[in-house]
C-alpha cells in the first residue's frame, strides 16, 4: 500500500467549508468520478448495465440520486458515474469490469472540483452564477453550462436547498472565489 | 441568441462556439481524380448569404456536441437546429 | 437651512433630514428626494453648464431624459461623471459638483465660446480637420480636448464590485406605471411567472406625478395599494431601480439594477449594481411616454422645463420650480400642469397656447401666441410673448413649462429592426408593426396616454400574451381625456433655439446642416450630433426631424427616425464587465503542483488561463538568466522535473480508436503496437499545421492523446469535429482528461535512476525503452502512466498520477531525487532545451506553415487519407524555395539572435522583396555559451553554413549569422535513447 498523501481541489489537507447565515459551501472532496460512454452498436448492453447499476438510465439532462451511486447525463450516451472514493478508488476499473466492450470507461475522480451550496439563499446564488433556471429545476435536474468561463455541471440535488456544482478541478480557487463573491452579494 | 438544442432545449449562445458553413461536413473523396480542385473549394469557398444559412456551432460548454443550425444572419431567427452527426449521416458519411 | 420653494404634501419624507452638498455648498433634503428636486426646492435653478457654449444650464426634466443636469457624484475614487441629477437619489453625505465649466458655475470662463457660437456651428469639428494639418495638431486637438467631454474621471480604480445574474421568467414587463402595474397584476394572479422593473425607485410611473384619481384612490395610492397584492404573490418579482436597456435576440432582455446608487458606499460584499440577463417568453412593454419641449429663441435658460417636469417636482417631490410659473403649449395637457400648480398655490402668470380654440380657465389667463424670447443671465426672469395680435407681452417669471406633446417611448420595440409608425393624432411615433418577438406594448408607450388607456392596455396586454380565457377584469374608473394638440415644433424665425441641449444643436444647426447638403437623417445625426448626448436625443429628436421634414418639403415619416440602439440609458463600464476585472478577468488554472511551486520560490507565467512557473528563483539569484541557466544545465547534466499537467489530454477509446487517430494525424497511427507511444502532427484541412503532440497507445482500443498547452481547446474541438461530422460512424468515444491527471517530466542522465526509487516496475532500457508507455504503479501501488518521451532531448521520462496525488508525486519526486540534486525547472528552461534540441512549438506551428516547412514532410502519409494531406501536397506548397526550419548561431558568438529578425543575404539589399525568412525562437545556450535560434529559411535545408544577415530595421538589429542544424544538441538522439 502506498503512503502518498492526496490534497483536496482548493490544495487543503481537508475539505473547506464556509458558513454563512444564509448559505453553506462546501467542498466535498469524497466523491470518485468516471464518465462512461455508450460504445457504435453497443448502446443495449451499455444500458443494461447503466440500469443494474442506477435503477434506471438518466435521461437527457437528468441525474439518479441514490445515498452512494450517483449517476448523471453529460451528453448522448455518456454519464458521469460517481461513488465514494473511499470504496471506489479504482472506480474506472471497477466499472470497466462491468461495462466490458459496451462501453468506454475513463476515469474522472481528479478532473472535478466538487462544491455543494447549502441554505436558503442557493437560488438567489445560483441566479448570480450561471443562466440556468434554477428555480424551474427540480431534483435530479442537471445542466452543464459556464460560470464566469468555466464550464460547470449543476445538479440540482434532492434537498430543495441544496446544488451541486462540478467544475474544473484546476479552477478550483477562482471558482470558489466565484462562490464566495455570490455568497456575500446575496447575503 | 437562444440556441434550441435537439436535446438539451433552449440554451444560451455563450455556451456555444461557431464554425461556420455547414457544408464543411461534405468534406470530398479524398480519392476523387479531381481531389485537389474539391479540397481546394471545400477549405478556401464559402457563400456569405444575407438570409438563410445552415451553420456548424459547438456546444462547448454543454454536450460536446456539434450542431447543424439553421439561422437567418439578417435577423438571427433560427428556423432548425439538428444534431450534427445525423445530418452527417444523412450525406451518407460513415466511417 | 431653509428649502425655500419647499412645498406641502407630496411623497417624501420630511421627517427625515439628509444633508447633501452641490459645489461645495450645504443644503438639506428628503427621503424620497432626487438631487434636482432637492436642489430645485433650495432654489437651486442653476445644475450645470453646455457642452460646447458653456451656457448655464438648469434641469429640463424630473426623469432618465434629462440632457442638461449632469453632474458629478461623489468624490474621490467612487466620483462619477455625468450622472443625472434627475434619477441620483438623494441620500445623507450625497456630494456632487457641477461640470463642464472653467472656474465658478457661475462665471464660466469658456462661456466666451457662447460669444463665438457662429464658428461653432453644425460640423464645427469635421471642418478643423480641413485647415492646415499643423493647425489641427497644434491649435484645435489640444483646445477642443480641453474643452469639450463633460464630468472627469477619479482616474482610480472603482472601488466597488459589479455583479451579473440571469433571471428566467414568463412575462417581462417593462415600466411600472398605470399599464405595467395593471399588466402585472393581471399576469401575477393567473400565476405566470412575471418580472416587473422600473427604472424609478418608486413604482408607479406617472401615477405618482398626478393628481388625479383611479377609482377612490388617489393616483399615487392606487400604485402603492398595486404594488403591495404585486408584493404578496410569490410568482411575481418587483425589480425597482432597475432599467431595461436593450431588448436582444429571442427573448433575451439586458437589465441594470442599481442595487447602491441609493446609498453612499455598498454594504462590505455588496455590488453597486447587477446586469441582469433577463430570459422571458413574453415582454410587456409599458415603458410610458416623454413629454417633448418648443425650440424657440433662447430657451435654454435654467427654469425653462418640460411642463409635466415642473408638475411631478410639484406633485411627487413637493417643490415649486419658481413661485411664478408661465407654461408654453400646443396641447391641454399644459392646462393640466397650469392647474395642479394652480392648485399647489403658485401663481401662474399664464398659459401661452399656439392654438386658437385653447380652453380657457377661471384661475389663470390663456394667452394665445407664441414665446419668442427669454432673458435671465443665470436663471429666466422674463419671457416676450408675441400674442396673435402682433402685441408683445413680457412675463416676469422664473419658471416656464413647455409642453409639446408626448412622444411614447418606442425606444425598445425597435431593438430588432423594427421602426416605428407615425400617429397623426398624437404627432408622434409610435411602436411599428414589427416588433421583438413576443413583445406586446401597451399604455402610452403604445399611444395610449389616458390613464384608463393605460390600465385597459396594460390589463388586455397581459390576457393576450398569456393567452388567458375568461373576461376581462372590472378596471377601476379613471381620467380618460382625449388628446387634443396641434403640432407645433418651433416658433418661427429663431435661429439660437435649443433643440438638443446637452450637445448644444439648435434650430440654426439643422438648418445649416441641410443647406450643406445632409438630407439623410443619420448624416444630420453624425453632422450636427443632434441625439448624440449621453440621453441620445430623447427630447430633442423629434424637433429635428420636424424642422428637417419642412425643409425638405417632406412629412416627418417620410425623413424618419434614426434607429435606436441599446442601452436606453448610459450603462456603467463596471456593469457590463461584471465581476470579471483584474484578477477575476479569466479563471486562473492551478496545476497540482502550484503550492509546492510557491514553496519553491516559482515565478509564474499565464500561459492559456494556466499559471505555469516560469522558473525557480534560488537565493542570491538576481536576474532570471541565472535560474534559467542554472535549470537547464543541471538537467542535462543529471535531472530536472518540470510540471507538464498543462499538456492538453484526451481519452480516445473505441474499436475505431487507431482509425480515428489515422485521420486527425498526418502520420499513421493504425500500426503502432499497444505499449508504444508516437509522435503526431495534425494538419488543418488546408495543410497547414494545427498542433503536434504524441499518442500513446494502452489497448489495442484506448489511446491518450496529448496537445500542446494552449491548443488543448481547439484541439478537442477539431476532434469532435472530426468524428461526429465526417466520420459519424466510427465507434470512438473521445473525453478531455487534462484535469483528471498530474503529470511530470522528468529528464536528464539521471532520470531513470531517480524514477527507479519510486516506481514499482522495471524501467530499464531493455524493459521500457524510448517511445514505450504504459500503466504502472508507483510507491507501492498507487495507479500511474508512463511514458518515455523527450522534449528536452534528454534521457526522460513524462509520469501521470490522479490529480489528487500530484502534489505528493512532486515531493516525492524532490526527496528521491535529493541524492541527483533534482532541479525543478520551469518554462524558460522547457524552452531553452527544447530550442538547443530544435523541437517545434507554438512559435513554429504558427498558423502558417506545413509539415514540409518544419522539415516533417516525409510524415504525411500517402497510404491513407488524412485530414489536410490532400492540400499540403499541392504545388504552392511544395515549392523549391520553400521556408524550412534550421537553425541559427552568431558569427561573433557574443551577439544575440533576436526572435522575430528577418534573414537577408550576406550581400545585397536588405528590404522586404529580398527578405530570406525569420527567426521564430531565440534563447541563450547555456550548453553552447552562445546565442541561438530557430529559424524559417527559404530553402534552408541547402543552405547549412552559408553566412546571412539578420535585421530587424524597427529595433537596429544587424547581426551576421550562420545557418546550420537546427539541432544544436545531441543531434543523433543517442541520449534520449540511451
Amino acid at each position: 500500500m502506498h503512503n502518498l498523501q492526496t490534497i483536496t481541489a482548493l490544495g487543503g489537507k481537508t475539505p473547506r467549508i464556509d458558513v454563512f447565515d444564509h448559505i453553506t459551501i462546501i467542498e466535498n472532496d469524497s466523491v470518485a468520478l468516471a464518465s462512461v460512454t455508450a460504445r457504435m452498436g453497443r448502446e443495449a448492453g451499455c444500458y443494461k448495465v447503466l440500469q443494474k447499476l442506477l435503477g434506471v438510465v438518466p435521461e437527457t439532462g437528468r441525474a439518479v440520486l441514490h445515498n452512494t451511486e450517483t449517476g448523471f447525463y453529460m451528453g448522448l450516451d455518456q454519464w458521469m458515474l460517481t461513488a465514494p472514493r473511499v470504496s471506489h478508488e479504482l472506480i474506472a476499473d471497477q466499472l470497466k469490469k462491468l461495462f466490458g466492450d459496451n462501453a468506454s470507461v475513463t476515469e474522472q475522480s481528479g478532473a472535478w472540483v466538487c462544491l455543494d451550496i447549502i441554505g436558503r439563499a442557493m437560488p438567489d446564488m445560483c441566479e448570480r452564477l450561471c443562466a440556468v433556471p434554477v428555480r424551474q429545476m427540480v431534483a435530479g435536474d442537471v445542466q452543464r453550462t459556464v460560470i464566469h468561463k468555466m464550464g460547470c455541471f449543476v445538479i440540482r440535488c434532492m434537498a430543495n436547498d441544496q446544488l451541486r456544482i462540478l467544475g474544473p478541478r484546476s479552477t478550483a480557487a477562482t471558482l470558489h472565489h466565484a462562490l464566495m463573491t455570490a455568497a456575500t452579494s446575496t447575503a | 441568441m437562444i440556441i434550441n438544442h435537439p436535446l438539451l432545449g433552449q440554451r444560451d449562445s455563450s455556451e456555444f462556439t461557431y464554425l461556420g458553413d455547414a457544408k464543411l461536413i461534405e468534406r470530398p473523396d479524398p480519392d476523387s481524380e479531381t481531389a485537389t480542385h474539391d479540397f481546394y473549394k471545400y477549405a478556401y469557398l464559402r457563400d456569405n448569404p444575407a438570409g438563410w444559412h445552415k451553420e456548424l456551432w459547438f456546444h462547448e460548454a454543454g454536450d460536446r456536441s456539434w450542431l447543424v443550425v439553421t439561422r437567418n444572419t439578417l435577423t438571427h431567427e433560427i428556423s432548425k437546429v439538428e444534431m450534427a452527426r445525423d445530418v452527417a449521416r444523412e450525406k451518407g458519411r460513415r466511417r | 437651512m431653509i428649502q425655500k420653494n419647499r412645498l406641502e404634501g407630496g411623497q417624501i419624507d420630511t421627517a427625515t433630514l439628509l444633508k447633501f452638498k452641490f459645489d461645495g455648498k450645504s443644503y438639506v433634503g428628503h427621503e424620497g428626494d432626487t438631487l434636482a428636486s432637492a436642489l430645485l426646492a433650495n432654489g437651486v435653478r442653476l445644475m450645470g453648464r453646455s457642452f460646447k457654449y458653456h451656457r448655464p444650464r438648469g434641469v429640463l426634466s424630473a426623469g432618465s431624459e434629462e440632457p442638461n443636469a449632469l453632474v458629478q457624484l461623489r468624490s474621490g475614487a467612487r466620483q462619477e461623471p455625468n450622472t443625472r441629477a434627475t434619477t441620483a437619489e438623494l441620500f445623507d453625505g450625497l456630494v456632487a459638483k457641477s461640470q463642464n465649466r472653467f472656474g465658478s458655475l457661475r462665471f464660466d470662463a469658456m462661456a466666451i465660446n457662447d460669444r463665438f457660437s457662429n464658428f461653432l456651428t453644425a460640423g464645427f469639428y469635421y471642418k478643423t480637420f480641413m485647415w492646415p494639418k499643423t493647425f489641427w495638431e497644434k491649435v484645435y486637438e489640444p483646445i477642443i480636448r480641453k474643452a469639450a467631454g463633460l464630468g472627469s474621471l477619479s482616474l482610480l480604480d472603482d472601488p466597488d464590485v459589479y455583479d451579473k445574474g440571469f433571471l428566467y421568467c414568463n412575462l417581462l414587463i417593462i415600466g411600472a406605471g398605470p399599464a405595467g402595474l395593471m399588466a402585472a397584476l393581471t399576469a401575477g394572479r393567473s400565476g405566470a411567472n412575471v418580472i416587473l422593473a422600473d427604472e424609478d425607485f418608486t413604482f408607479g410611473g406617472r401615477l405618482n406625478s398626478e393628481t388625479f384619481s383611479i377609482g377612490d384612490d388617489s393616483s399615487a395610492v392606487w400604485a402603492a395599494e398595486a404594488v403591495a397584492e404585486l408584493s404578496s404573490f410569490p410568482n411575481v418579482r418587483l425589480m425597482v431601480r432597475t432599467t431595461i436597456i436593450g431588448a436582444f435576440d429571442h427573448g433575451i432582455y439586458g437589465a441594470v439594477e442599481r442595487v447602491s446608487d441609493h446609498v453612499a458606499i455598498p454594504d462590505a460584499g455588496k455590488p453597486r449594481q447587477i446586469m441582469w440577463r433577463i430570459y422571458t417568453q413574453r415582454t410587456v412593454l409599458a415603458a410610458g411616454a416623454i413629454e417633448r419641449p418648443i425650440a424657440f429663441e433662447n430657451n435654454d435658460r435654467p427654469g425653462i422645463m418640460l411642463g409635466s417636469a415642473i408638475r411631478t417636482y410639484a406633485n411627487r417631490f413637493a417643490v415649486a420650480v419658481d413661485k411664478s410659473v408661465a407654461i408654453f403649449t400646443n396641447n391641454d395637457d399644459g392646462h393640466r400642469t397650469a392647474a395642479d400648480l394652480h392648485a399647489k398655490g403658485l401663481k401662474i402668470a399664464a398659459v401661452v397656447d399656439v392654438r386658437a380654440n385653447a380652453p380657457l380657465s377661471m384661475d389663470f389667463e390663456v394667452l394665445q401666441g407664441q414665446v419668442i424670447n427669454t432673458k435671465g443671465r443665470l436663471g429666466l426672469t422674463f419671457v416676450d410673448v408675441k400674442l396673435s395680435d402682433g402685441t408683445i407681452r413680457t412675463l416676469d417669471i422664473g419658471a416656464l413649462g413647455m409642453s409639446g406633446g408626448w412622444n411614447p417611448n418606442v425606444h425598445m420595440t425597435c431593438h430588432q429592426r423594427g421602426r416605428p409608425r407615425w400617429n397623426e393624432s398624437l404627432a408622434a411615433f409610435v411602436p411599428g408593426d414589427t416588433l421583438p418577438n413576443g413583445m406586446i406594448v401597451a399604455g402610452a408607450a403604445n399611444g395610449d396616454m389616458s390613464t384608463a388607456g393605460a390600465l385597459h392596455g396594460g390589463a388586455q396586454a397581459a390576457r393576450v400574451v398569456l393567452g388567458l380565457k375568461g373576461s376581462m377584469p372590472k378596471l377601476p374608473t379613471a381620467e380618460d381625456a382625449p388628446i387634443r394638440l396641434t403640432p407645433f415644433w418651433y416658433v418661427e424665425g429663431c435661429s439660437r433655439a435649443w433643440l438638443d441641449q446637452q450637445n448644444d444643436v439648435t434650430v440654426k444647426d439643422v438648418k445649416l446642416s441641410h443647406q450643406e447638403g445632409f438630407r439623410s437623417v443619420e448624416h444630420l445625426k453624425r453632422y450636427t450630433t443632434l441625439g448624440m448626448s449621453t440621453d441620445q436625443g430623447k427630447t430633442s429628436n423629434m424637433g429635428g426631424l420636424a424642422i428637417m421634414a419642412e425643409l425638405a418639403g417632406k412629412t416627418i415619416p417620410e425623413v424618419g427616425t434614426t434607429i435606436f440602439r441599446p442601452p436606453y440609458t448610459p450603462t456603467a463600464i463596471g456593469a457590463l464587465a461584471g465581476r470579471n476585472r483584474g484578477q477575476d478577468f479569466h479563471p486562473k488554472r492551478l496545476t497540482p503542483s502550484h503550492k509546492w511551486a510557491l514553496e519553491q520560490g516559482a515565478v509564474f507565467v499565464e500561459v492559456g488561463n494556466w499559471m505555469r512557473a516560469q522558473w525557480f528563483q534560488k537565493d542570491g539569484e538576481t536576474h532570471w538568466r541565472e535560474s534559467v541557466d542554472r535549470e537547464v544545465l543541471a538537467t542535462r547534466s543529471s535531472v530536472g522535473v518540470c510540471d507538464v499537467t498543462t499538456l492538453g489530454k484526451v481519452d480516445v477509446q473505441g474499436m475505431d480508436a487507431a482509425n480515428f487517430l489515422n485521420k486527425i494525424y498526418c502520420n499513421g497511427f493504425a500500426k503502432l503496437a499497444v505499449g508504444k507511444t508516437r509522435y503526431g502532427l495534425m494538419l488543418r484541412e488546408d495543410g497547414i499545421a494545427l498542433d503536434d503532440g504524441t499518442a500513446g497507445r494502452l489497448a489495442n482500443d484506448h489511446f491518450i492523446v496529448t496537445t500542446t498547452t494552449a491548443n488543448a481547446l481547439p484541439v478537442y474541438r477539431h476532434m469532435e469535429f472530426v468524428r461526429q461530422c465526417l466520420f459519424p460512424d466510427m465507434d470512438v468515444q473521445l473525453i478531455s482528461t487534462t484535469e483528471a491527471w498530474a503529470q511530470y517530466a522528468i529528464a536528464g542522465p539521471n532520470s531513470r535512476n531517480l524514477l527507479e526509487k519510486i516506481i514499482d516496475q522495471d524501467v530499464s532500457n531493455g524493459a521500457f525503452p524510448f517511445m514505450s508507455c504504459a500503466n504502472i504503479t508507483i510507491c507501492n501501488g498507487l495507479r500511474a502512466r508512463l511514458f518515455r518521451i523527450s522534449f528536452s532531448g534528454e534521457l526522460a521520462f513524462e509520469i501521470a498520477v490522479p490529480t489528487a496525488y500530484g502534489d505528493a508525486l512532486i515531493r516525492k519526486i524532490m526527496e528521491a531525487g535529493a541524492e541527483f540534486d533534482v532541479t525543478p525547472y520551469g518554462t524558460e528552461a522547457l524552452g531553452v532545451m527544447r530550442i538547443e534540441k530544435g523541437h517545434a512549438t507554438g512559435n513554429e506551428l504558427n498558423g502558417t506553415t506545413s509539415a514540409l516547412n518544419l522539415g516533417m514532410e516525409r510524415m504525411v502519409s500517402e497510404a491513407k487519407d488524412s485530414i489536410g494531406s490532400i492540400l499540403s501536397r499541392r504545388k504552392g506548397m511544395n515549392r523549391a524555395d520553400a521556408l524550412f526550419q534550421m537553425g541559427v548561431k552568431p558569427l561573433d558568438l557574443s551577439d544575440d539572435v533576436p526572435a522575430g529578425s528577418h534573414l537577408m543575404n550576406a550581400d545585397g539589399p536588405v528590404d522586404a522583396a529580398h527578405d530570406q525568412g525569420y527567426v521564430t525562437s531565440a534563447c541563450y545556450s547555456p550548453n553552447l555559451g552562445h546565442a541561438i535560434g530557430l529559424a524559417f529559411i527559404k530553402n534552408g535545408s541547402n543552405r547549412i553554413g552559408e553566412k546571412m544577415r539578420l535585421v530587424s530595421p524597427l529595433t537596429g538589429v544587424d547581426v551576421a549569422v550562420e545557418i546550420v542544424s537546427p539541432h544544436f544538441i545531441d543531434p543523433q538522439g543517442e541520449r534520449l535513447r540511451a
